[in-house]
C-alpha cells in the first residue's frame, strides 16, 4: 500500500518526476498510504471482561487503514488545496447563494451548551436550546410575515417535502385528496420542485413562462381547475426576476381552493424588504445555508425550516414548540400531546439542524433587522452592477432590464465562435474564478446565472467583470484553444464524466483484488 | 456592518454606474404596496461581542453531555472526537465550498467523498455507498422508497425494534406517497414472527435494536428473500460496525446508518449524516449524490459526481429522490475520524464501548429493584425499574447525572413506562458508573 509508483505519480503529461507542480501536490487515496494494522488514535484496552455480543461478533477484515495524526493532517490539507471556496474568491453560483461565512457563527456552534447536548436529554436540561429555536423561529416568522414555522427540515428539498405534505394534509382534511392531484410547476423551476411533487404522488403540470421568464396570472388561471392542489413557484424566480403577478397568482389559487408553495431559495434578495406572507404564500422553505449564511460545507449540511400561512399552520410536523405560563419551554414530540394542532407526522428523528440554527441566529443577531435589509439591497445592487458592467460584452436573454440578486446571461454572445457555455466556464477557472451556474434555468439556451451576493466588494466585482470581458473578447477574436483546452491551470484538466457513468468505480479496490477480478 | 464591504460612497458610485437614483428603483418589479421600509418586532444589528454574550447566555442554560456522567443514546451518542477532525472540517477550502459541480477545482471534496464511500461500503459489508443523506432516519425512509422501486411492490414491514422516530419518518413519507406500512409490536427481545406476503417490498430491522439487543439477522434475510422482498438494516450507532458482524455479511440488501458517532458531535440532534449502502445490482435505484473515479484529459486519475441521471436536477419528476444538499461536511468529519482510527482503531474503540456497557450493566443490575432486560447488546441496553422511567431520569438530573432515555419518551402509551434505555461509550469512567449506581440506589430507595 505504500507503493509510491501508483498511477498518479506516473501520469502522462506531467513535467516533473513526481507529478507535483510546486504547491500543487499529488495526493494518493488514503487507502494507498496507510496500513490496516495501524491506528492514529490511542484507545485504552479495557480490563478483562466477558463479551455479551452473543453470536454476532465481527471477525472479518474490512480493509480500512489507519493513519497517524501527521499523515492524516497532511492528507486532508493537501486535498483541501485542490478546492475552490468562498474564502478563496468570488463563487458566483446563481441560485446557490455563496456568501461569506462568519467565523463567529462557527465559534457559537461549538459552545458546549450548544454542540454537546443530546436531543433526548430531559427537556429541563436544554431550556436554552429550545429558547434558541424559538428565537430563530420568531425571526423567520417576522421576516416572512407568516404565523408558523416547522424547524425540522434538513435542507431545501426536505423543506419542500414538508411544505407539500402540509398542503396534502390540508387537502385531505377538506376531503379533496382524491380529486386534487395536480401541482403546477413553471418550466424554470429547480429540479427539486417536480421531484418533490412526484414523490407525493402528484402529477406535474408545466406552466410556460413569459419571454422574460416570469409567470403571468392569466397562464395560471388557464391551468387551474378542481384537480389542482397547489402551485410551486420560486420568487424571485430562477431567472433572477421578481414575479410581478405573484399576489394575483396566489389570489387565483386560493379562489380555486389550491395553495401556493414558494421555493424560498432566493429569499436573500428580498429579506427585510418584502414579506412573503403579504404576497399570499402558504408555505415556503428558507435555506438557512443560503439566505442566512450557514456554510455550504461542500454539499451540506444545510437546513430548510418551512414557514406556513394560517391555513397550513395546524398541519406543521412534529416536534412543535410551546411555552407555558411559567415560561417553561417544551418540545412536543407526539401527536397525542399536540392539542388543537394536527401535525402531519415527523420528517426526521430529532428536532432539526441545531448546529445550523445557532449559526443562522448568530448571523441574524449580527445583522439585525436593518442589516438583513441592507444585505438584500447590496445583493441586488451587486447583481445589477455586474449586469451593467457586462451588458455590452455578454448577452441577456430578456434584454437589459433590472434584475434582483442574480443576473442571467445566455450563450448568444458566443454565437459563431464554436465556444460553448461550458467552455467559457472552464476558461473562467483558469482566470482564478469559480464559474457561475451553467445551463440552468433550463428555459434559457446556454444559461449562465451569476449571483455575486452582498459579500463582494466593488473592487472584487470590477475584477470579475474585467476577467469576463477579457474572456468574451478572446472568444470573439477566435482564440478557441484557450477555451477548448481549459482548464489548463487547475489541479486537473477536464474530467471524463461519460466514462465515470458508463463504468462506475465508486470505491477503492486494492490492486491485488483488482487483478483477481 | 462588518460583513458588508461597501462604503456609502461605493453604493452611490455603483448606483450611478447602473443609472438609477436609489436602490429601490432596482426593486421596481415588486408592487409598491409590498415593499417595506422596516420589519416590525426585530432588533437592530449587534457587535460580535454582544452576539457572543446573547448566545453564550442561551448555551449556559443547557447541561452539556461532557459536563456530567452521561448515558443517553437512542440514535445519538456521546463519543470523543479527535481535535484533528474539527480542525480539518473548519478549513475554508472544505467548509466554504459548494457541492462539487466543477470537478477540476473540487478534487479535495470529491476525493474525500470517494474515500467516504469506500469506508462506508467496507463498514457495512456492502458493495456500493452514496455520498451521504441528511441523517439515519431520512436515509431509512429513502431506503424503503428504494425497496419499493426495486421490487415494484409497496408494502414495508417495520420490525418492532426500530427507533420509533425512524418509524414515524418512514410512516409519514409512506402515508403521503401512498405506500403501506405494517408496524410490528415493540417489546424488548421480541421474536421474528413476521407477516410477510407477496406484496411486501422490504423488512426493516434495526441492529442493534432500539432496546439495545443484537442478534443474527441471517434468518430474517432468508425470510425476506424467500418472499421476493429486500432486507433493510438500520444502524443508529456507527461505532458498532467495529464489533458486530456486518449487515452485508448477514444478507442485507440495503444498509442505512446514522453516522454521527464517528467524527460528529451531538448538536442536539443535527446536523448528522445518513450512511446509505447497497448491492451493486441496485445501484441505479440508489438515491443521493454518488462520487465516481475517472480520468482527466491527461489521463490522470480524478473524481466526479456521477450517475446523475437518477437525480432531480436531470430527471425532475422521474428522479429517485428529491435530495440535493446532503451532509458533505459531516461526511468529511466521519472520513477524517475513520482515517485516524482505521479498522484497528475502530475495533479497539468498539471493544472499549462494549466493555464499558457490560461494566455498567453489571453495576446497575446490582442496584436493588433494577433488572437488565437485554441479554446480548453492544453499547446500549434496557433496564426495568420499579418506578416510571421518566421520574427516575428526572430525579437523576438532580443528582447531576443524565441516566439514559426513558422508554416512555419514545413509546408513550405503549406500556413500557418502567423501561429505560441506557448507553455507555468510551467517555464513561468507572467513577461515572459508580456515581450512576449510587444515585439510582438513592432514587429508588
Amino acid at each position: 500500500m505504500n507503493d509510491v509508483s501508483h498511477k498518479n505519480f506516473t501520469s502522462a503529461g506531467s513535467v516533473t518526476a513526481t507529478g507535483n507542480r510546486g504547491l500543487q501536490i499529488e495526493e494518493p487515496l488514503l487507502f494507498e498510504i496507510g496500513s490496516t494494522n495501524f491506528t492514529g488514535v490511542d484507545v485504552e484496552e479495557p480490563e478483562a471482561f466477558e463479551s455479551r455480543l452473543g453470536d454476532v461478533e465481527r471477525t472479518d477484515m474490512m480493509g480500512l487503514p489507519g493513519l497517524s495524526e501527521p499523515e492524516t493532517m497532511r492528507h486532508f490539507v493537501r486535498l483541501s488545496q485542490k478546492n475552490y471556496a468562498i474564502d478563496t474568491g468570488i463563487f458566483p453560483l446563481g441560485s446557490c447563494t455563496m456568501k461569506h461565512n462568519p467565523r463567529l457563527n462557527e465559534k457559537m456552534a461549538r459552545l458546549p451548551g450548544i454542540g454537546d447536548i443530546h436531543p433526548l436529554q430531559p427537556q429541563k436540561t436544554v431550556q436554552g436550546a429550545i429558547e434558541l429555536m424559538m428565537q430563530l423561529s420568531d425571526w423567520l416568522t417576522s421576516l416572512t410575515g407568516m404565523p408558523a414555522v416547522a424547524m425540522s427540515p434538513k435542507a431545501g428539498a426536505h423543506g419542500e417535502l414538508c411544505g407539500m405534505i402540509a398542503i396534502r394534509a390540508a387537502i385531505e382534511a377538506k376531503g379533496e385528496a382524491d380529486t386534487r392531484r395536480v401541482v403546477l410547476v413553471p418550466d424554470s423551476a429547480h429540479g427539486t420542485n417536480p421531484a418533490t411533487a412526484a414523490l407525493l404522488g402528484f402529477s406535474v403540470r408545466s406552466i410556460e413562462a413569459e419571454k422574460d421568464g416570469t409567470v403571468r396570472a392569466s397562464a395560471v388561471r388557464e391551468s387551474l381547475g378542481p384537480d389542482v392542489a397547489a402551485m410551486m413557484l420560486t420568487n424571485p424566480n430562477t431567472c433572477g426576476l421578481f414575479e410581478p403577478d405573484i399576489a394575483e397568482i396566489s389570489a387565483a389559487l386560493h379562489e380555486a381552493g389550491a395553495y401556493l408553495y414558494c421555493d424560498g431559495a432566493n429569499f436573500n434578495a428580498i429579506a427585510g424588504k418584502v414579506r412573503p406572507g403579504d404576497l399570499g404564500i402558504d408555505a415556503m422553505h428558507i435555506n438557512l445555508h443560503k439566505t442566512f449564511s450557514t456554510p455550504h460545507g461542500g454539499g451540506g449540511p444545510g437546513a430548510g425550516p418551512v414557514v406556513f400561512s394560517k391555513s397550513l399552520a395546524p398541519f406543521a410536523p412534529l416536534p412543535l414548540m410551546a411555552r407555558d405560563g411559567d415560561g417553561k419551554l417544551e418540545l412536543i414530540e407526539e401527536k397525542a400531546s399536540s392539542g388543537e394542532a394536527r401535525p402531519f407526522g415527523r420528517l426526521t428523528a430529532f428536532h432539526g439542524q441545531m448546529g445550523m440554527f445557532v449559526r443562522a441566529l448568530a448571523y441574524m443577531l449580527s445583522f439585525g433587522e436593518d442589516g438583513v435589509r441592507q444585505a438584500s439591497e447590496d445583493a441586488v445592487l451587486n447583481a445589477n452592477y455586474l449586469r451593467k458592467l457586462l451588458k455590452d460584452t455578454m448577452s441577456q436573454p430578456f434584454g437589459d432590464r433590472v434584475c434582483m440578486h442574480e443576473v442571467l446571461f445566455d450563450e448568444a454572445f458566443l454565437k459563431g465562435t464554436d465556444i460553448s457555455t461550458l467552455d467559457f466556464a472552464k476558461a473562467m477557472i483558469d482566470e482564478g474564478f469559480h464559474p457561475m451556474t451553467m445551463y440552468f434555468p433550463l428555459v434559457v439556451h446556454g444559461a449562465m446565472l451569476v449571483e455575486p451576493t452582498e459579500s463582494e466588494s466593488k473592487r472584487s466585482l470590477d475584477q470579475f467583470a474585467y476577467a469576463l470581458k477579457a474572456l468574451a473578447n478572446a472568444a470573439k477574436r477566435g482564440d478557441k484553444d484557450r477555451f477548448k483546452s481549459a482548464p489548463r491551470f487547475a489541479p486537473l484538466r477536464r474530467l471524463d464524466e461519460t466514462r465515470a457513468a458508463r463504468q462506475p468505480i465508486l470505491s477503492y479496490t486494492p490492486p491485488a483484488q483488482q487483478a483477481a477480478e | 456592518m462588518r460583513y458588508l464591504p461597501h462604503t456609502a460612497e461605493d453604493r452611490r458610485a455603483m448606483l450611478g454606474t447602473i443609472g438609477v437614483g436609489s436602490v429601490n428603483e432596482l426593486f421596481a418589479d415588486v408592487p409598491g404596496e409590498f415593499l417595506l421600509d422596516r420589519i416590525e418586532g426585530l432588533p437592530g444589528h449587534k457587535s460580535e461581542m454582544h452576539v457572543e454574550r446573547a448566545l453564550g447566555a442561551l448555551a449556559a442554560r443547557n447541561i452539556p453531555a461532557g459536563s456530567v456522567p452521561f448515558f443517553a443514546g437512542c440514535g445519538a451518542y456521546k463519543h470523543h472526537v479527535p481535535a484533528t477532525v474539527d480542525h480539518i472540517i473548519q478549513r475554508s477550502e472544505y467548509m466554504t465550498a459548494y457541492t462539487p459541480y466543477q470537478p477540476e477545482i473540487a478534487q479535495g471534496t470529491l476525493q474525500y467523498l470517494f474515500e467516504f464511500q469506500t469506508q462506508v461500503a467496507a463498514l457495512t459489508g456492502m458493495e456500493v455507498a452514496n455520498a451521504s443523506m441528511y441523517d439515519g432516519s431520512t436515509a431509512a425512509a429513502e431506503a424503503v422508497l428504494m425497496a419499493h422501486r426495486v421490487t415494484k411492490r409497496k408494502k414495508a414491514v417495520l420490525f418492532g425494534n426500530l427507533h420509533p422516530h425512524y418509524r414515524a419518518v418512514i410512516e409519514t413519507i409512506s402515508r403521503y406517497s401512498e405506500h403501506d406500512v405494517v408496524d410490528l409490536p415493540s417489546a424488548p427481545n421480541a421474536e421474528f414472527g413476521l407477516e410477510i406476503d407477496d406484496k411486501t417490498s422490504c423488512i426493516v430491522v434495526q441492529y442493534p435494536g432500539v432496546f439495545g439487543g443484537v442478534r443474527d439477522l441471517t434468518p430474517l434475510a432468508e425470510l425476506a428473500h424467500r418472499n421476493g422482498a429486500l432486507l433493510i438494516v438500520v444502524v443508529t450507532e456507527a461505532v458498532s460496525f467495529g464489533a458486530l458482524r456486518s449487515p452485508g455479511s448477514m444478507g442485507a440488501d440495503i444498509v442505512v446508518a446514522e453516522g454521527q458517532s464517528i467524527g460528529n458531535g451531538l448538536n442536539f440532534g443535527g446536523p448528522y449524516l445518513g450512511l446509505f449502502a447497497t448491492r451493486k445490482k441496485f445501484l441505479r435505484q440508489m438515491p443521493g449524490r454518488i462520487c465516481g473515479e475517472t480520468v482527466d484529459e491527461d489521463g490522470k486519475r480524478g473524481f466526479v459526481l456521477t450517475l446523475s441521471t437518477r437525480e432531480q436536477h436531470i430527471r425532475r419528476d422521474k428522479a429517485t429522490s428529491n435530495i440535493c444538499t446532503n451532509s458533505g461536511l459531516c461526511a468529511l468529519a466521519f472520513t477524517v475520524h475513520m482515517t485516524l482510527l482505521g479498522e484497528t482503531g475502530l475495533k479497539k474503540l468498539a471493544r472499549l464501548n462494549h466493555a464499558n456497557a457490560v461494566a455498567l450493566a453489571d453495576r446497575l443490575a446490582a442496584v436493588p429493584g433494577v433488572e437488565v432486560v437485554t441479554p446480548h447488546f453492544f453499547n446500549e441496553f434496557t433496564i426495568r425499574t420499579p418506578k416510571p422511567g421518566t421520574e427516575i431520569i428526572d430525579a437523576l438530573v438532580d443528582h447531576g447525572i443524565i441516566g439514559g432515555v426513558p422508554a416512555s419518551r419514545l413509546f408513550p402509551g405503549d406500556g413500557l413506562d418502567e423501561l429505560i434505555f441506557v448507553a455507555a461509550t468510551e467517555v464513561n469512567t468507572n467513577e461515572d458508573r459508580e456515581a450512576y449506581a449510587a444515585a439510582l440506589r438513592e432514587v429508588l430507595a
